[in-house]
């Protein structure tokens, strides 16, 4: 019985302010749910309605395709960089790794909307940093470039945010992960004649990977959902061009309170994400069993 | 991952192997390289990583400087079309007018009495369920450990609509307790299963002595197990803290006065306004930034392995 109560509290908050919500995110999803309906507390049942209308909706495809290339250039990016920075900080001397591992620590801890209004500092198009840098050293077309009118380098500067946040996580990780390996694997390797490329690919890689998998799967669901850094980024007013799945389904939602249609771009995005998520929470229970 | 090793370069910095041309040479297996010419090769090799290392750190650490930097900048310094790459004339100028901004002071408090709740109800509430799980064996143990780290990957956004609908129809839109509310939903998850961690960490024997002796199980966790998870409750709350403090999604949309609106908020809507006034932004966010920056430095070795402890071993 003890065990019960003890985690009734817990069990109690997490459905009120978890599953009831998710229940009512896909009820809704199934309804007709627009300003008159929000004064009235109710919705009205339309079946697959909003499924089937954003489902013709080419916008909806778009944001969908928009969404995912998103993620794949910025876990991509992520990745590399972040596992770059993995393996040099074992390289590096003392003194340049605590000033990394301190660097990273800093970028890691700086709150969304701070890294946001820092980086919309950096790319002011009159007063903005990157572009004088651009500018002397012979980019056409600065200084005084907007970063924001094309939506392709907009996105662009919303990733780079994003990549710039995210890449301590991944560094500081996968480098604890390297410190796991035990060195006598690699000096054996390495006695058998193995090259360095090869003690990496052959030795390290492998025993890593789960790490490596487990920060990927992570990494992918945050960058699909990013929601503050766009928004912020564009002050509010995120035009058709700018849309990734979070936004649209808040716009859709309480810009043209259209809640049900929200929902369902929601359901969708969390039914998306949600064969990564079993990735994620088998892994750890995985680990959970052993410790 | 094929983005690591090419042939030849030993250290494996993808973004970078441009810039280090040095290290190029064809792959021989080291020992069939005389002593000599390796220790120069490993010595170069190590002045490219520590060059490097100097670069990234410079290149990560850029934006920060420059926020730190603009906020004791004056406005011609700010307003230069060259960058002035360090405040020649420092001011507090960007901080006197950040914080004489509308609602500031309103919103910081905002902010920490949202925290300071959502913290201490979350902790309390998670302690108990780490007990049970790290201590206990019961019948759906499991589902409720996968539910917690299921939990914490749906996307908030995706839930905003309904814990929107559900605050409203009881009247707890805008209003700081249904704020509350909503970040339970993700700062409990995460406190259990941290704690969890910490409560395993604990050898069970030591309790079990402790019952020898005749304490009851209550005193048992009283005496010996609180004082030895108490490190690990202090780290967790300051992480819940962070993450609370820096929210903005659910703050944005479900406070509307900006009365009532928190920190984060308050910070975003700098920005909202044509012609940004940049100088008191940098100064405002660092301000922002300065607690959680604090508190992460102090506690980043101890909880954020959390998100993928013991996953090396497997």
């Amino acid at each position: 019985m003890a065990p019960y109560l003890l985690v009734a509290p817990a069990v109690a908050v997490v459905l009120g302010i978890l599953g009831w919500p998710l229940a009512q995110l896909v009820a809704i999803s199934f309804q007709r749910y627009g300003l008159a309906e929000l004064i009235r507390h109710r919705g009205r049942w339309v079946g697959l309605d909003n499924y089937a209308s954003i489902v013709r909706d080419p916008d909806f495809w778009l944001v969908a395709l928009r969404t995912t290339a998103f993620t794949a250039v910025t876990v991509l990016a992520t990745m590399l960089i972040g596992v770059g920075l993995a393996f040099l900080l074992r390289r590096v001397r003392r003194l340049v790794k605590l000033l990394l591992t301190v660097t990273l620590v800093f970028v890691w801890a700086t709150p969304v909307v701070v890294g946001v209004s820092m980086w919309q500092w950096l790319v002011d198009y009159e007063f903005g940093v990157v572009n004088w840098v651009l500018g002397r050293i012979g980019v056409d077309g600065f200084p005084r470039h907007n970063w924001f009118e094309d939506p392709v380098q907009g996105l662009a500067v919303v990733g780079a945010v994003v990549v710039w946040g995210a890449v301590p996580f991944v560094a500081i990780t996968v480098h604890a992960a390297l410190s796991q390996v035990p060195e006598e694997l690699r000096e054996a390797a390495v006695i058998d004649g193995a090259s360095a490329p090869q003690v990496a690919r052959l030795v390290t890689l492998p025993l890593i990977r789960p790490v490596l998998n487990l920060v990927v799967v992570l990494e992918i669901i945050w960058n699909f959902q990013v929601f503050s850094q766009l928004w912020i980024m564009v002050g509010g007013r995120p035009t058709q061009d700018y849309q990734l799945f979070s936004v649209y389904a808040y716009t859709q939602s309480f810009g043209i309170s259209q809640y049900g249609r929200g929902a369902a771009i929601a359901v969708v995005m969390v039914l998306a994400l949600a064969g990564l998520s079993v990735v994620y929470v088998r892994r750890m229970l995985a680990t959970e069993a052993t410790s | 991952m094929s983005a690591l090793p090419t042939v030849g370069d030993p250290a494996p910095a993808p973004g970078a192997a441009p810039v280090q041309p040095a290290v190029a040479r064809p792959a021989a297996p080291l020992r069939t390289a005389p002593a000599g010419t390796r220790r120069r090769r490993q010595r170069r090799r190590s002045w490219a990583a520590d060059a490097l290392g100097l670069l990234a750190t410079a290149v990560l650490g850029f934006p920060i400087y420059w926020m730190v930097s603009s906020a004791f900048k004056d406005g011609p310094e700010l307003l230069s079309y060259t960058p002035h790459w360090w405040p020649h004339h420092p001011t507090l100028e960007n901080f006197r007018r950040a914080l004489s901004r509308e609602w500031f002071w309103t919103n910081v408090g905002n902010s920490l009495i949202v925290v300071t709740a959502t913290v201490v109800i979350s902790l309390a509430v998670a302690l108990l369920a780490a007990i049970a799980v790290a201590r206990f064996d019961f019948r759906g143990r499991r589902a409720f450990v996968a539910c917690l780290l299921a939990v914490q990957m749906v996307p908030l956004t995706a839930l905003i609509i309904p814990l929107f609908l559900m605050l409203d129809g009881v009247g707890l839109t805008d209003r700081l307790p249904g704020i509350v509310l909503t970040y339970l939903s993700f700062v409990l998850p995460f406190s259990v299963w941290t704690l969890r961690g910490f409560v395993l960490a604990v050898p069970v024997e030591l309790e079990e002595a402790a019952m020898l002796d005749g304490c009851t199980r209550v005193q048992a966790w009283r005496h010996v197990l609180f004082p030895l998870v108490a490190p690990g409750l202090v780290a967790t709350a300051i992480f819940a803290f962070i993450q609370a403090w820096n929210e903005y999604v659910l703050a944005y949309v479900l406070l509307r006065s900006p009365e009532n609106q928190t920190v984060t908020v308050w910070l975003a809507s700098f920005t909202t306004s044509r012609g940004t006034e940049w100088g008191p932004l940098m100064a405002a966010a660092t301000l922002t930034a300065l607690p959680v920056v604090v508190f992460f430095v102090i506690i980043q070795r101890r909880v954020v392995s959390g998100l993928t402890a013991g996953a090396v071993k497997g």
